[in-house]
């Protein structure tokens, strides 16, 4: 399986209905597989951060066991629409 | 037993140096000492214990004076910053059991890895994006820590 920012990005928007996606491939900080997203989604409303954090590494499971470190921020669409406004 | 050996057979699936290998067993690499400090009863295992023995415990890669990865040294830094410097750091490179098996207790993938009075909190961004809402000021309260960020921000009013 190869892991790609795009492969992650539509596993995150078709699995999570994610509203926003973003991956970064931060591999070449990090001298292995590393990526860094941001995914806006509904699912988050109600949830605190590590309850979030959970549904993404579930969402992402399978990729996670090769990918080697992983940064993630988790935001509403309430909280992105904010966020942008700043 | 073969519960134990599927448990464990199971955690090393990463693989390990073998180090405690005891001769024949059916799945392969199965180390005994693992299977102790892993058993059937998560709670109540080692790193059940441990991460119950102080309030604020880390798993990160390195020590605090000399962390290996800038993640972990960022927890260490948001620790230090709000005068957090009394908690228990366990560094998962010096053991490949402790790296993986803190990964399945804590279902987590990724170290390092931050606990609270015995509860997971999360990792590194976790941490962050509560030291930047005031959320670790709070909690740090709960567990009888002051943060020397309060006091930080009385002196500034003070001005």
């Amino acid at each position: 399986m190869s892991i790609t920012a795009e492969s992650l990005r539509n596993k995150l928007t078709a699995e999570m209905g994610a509203v926003h996606v973003e991956v970064e491939d931060t591999t070449t900080d990090h001298c292995s597989t590393s990526f860094k997203v941001l995914i806006v989604c509904p699912q988050f409303e109600g949830k605190p951060l590590l309850q979030r954090h959970r549904m993404v590494n579930t969402c992402l499971a399978e990729e996670l066991k090769e990918i080697h470190a992983f940064e993630q921020k988790t935001l509403t669409p309430e909280q992105w629409e904010k966020q942008k406004a700043e | 037993m073969n519960h134990l050996f599927r448990l464990s057979a199971g955690l090393l699936r990463s693989g390990t140096s073998g180090l405690y290998r005891r001769g024949p067993v059916p799945e392969g690499h199965v180390s005994l000492v693992v299977a102790r400090l892993f058993s059937s009863e998560p709670e109540n295992s080692e790193l059940g214990q441990l991460i119950k023995k102080d309030k604020v415990v880390v798993f990160i890669k390195g020590t605090p004076a000399q962390p290996m990865c800038g993640f972990s040294n960022a927890v260490v830094q948001i620790l230090r910053m709000h005068g957090v410097d009394d908690y228990a750091s366990y560094n998962v490179l010096e053991d490949q059991d402790l790296r993986q098996g803190v990964k399945n207790f804590s279902n987590w993938p990724t170290i390092p890895q931050v606990y609270f009075n015995g509860e997971f909190v999360g990792g590194c961004d976790i941490l962050l994006q509560m030291h930047q809402n005031g959320d670790l000021v709070e909690e740090l309260k709960k567990l009888g820590i002051h943060s020397a960020l309060l006091d930080a921000n009385k002196d500034e009013q003070k001005k």
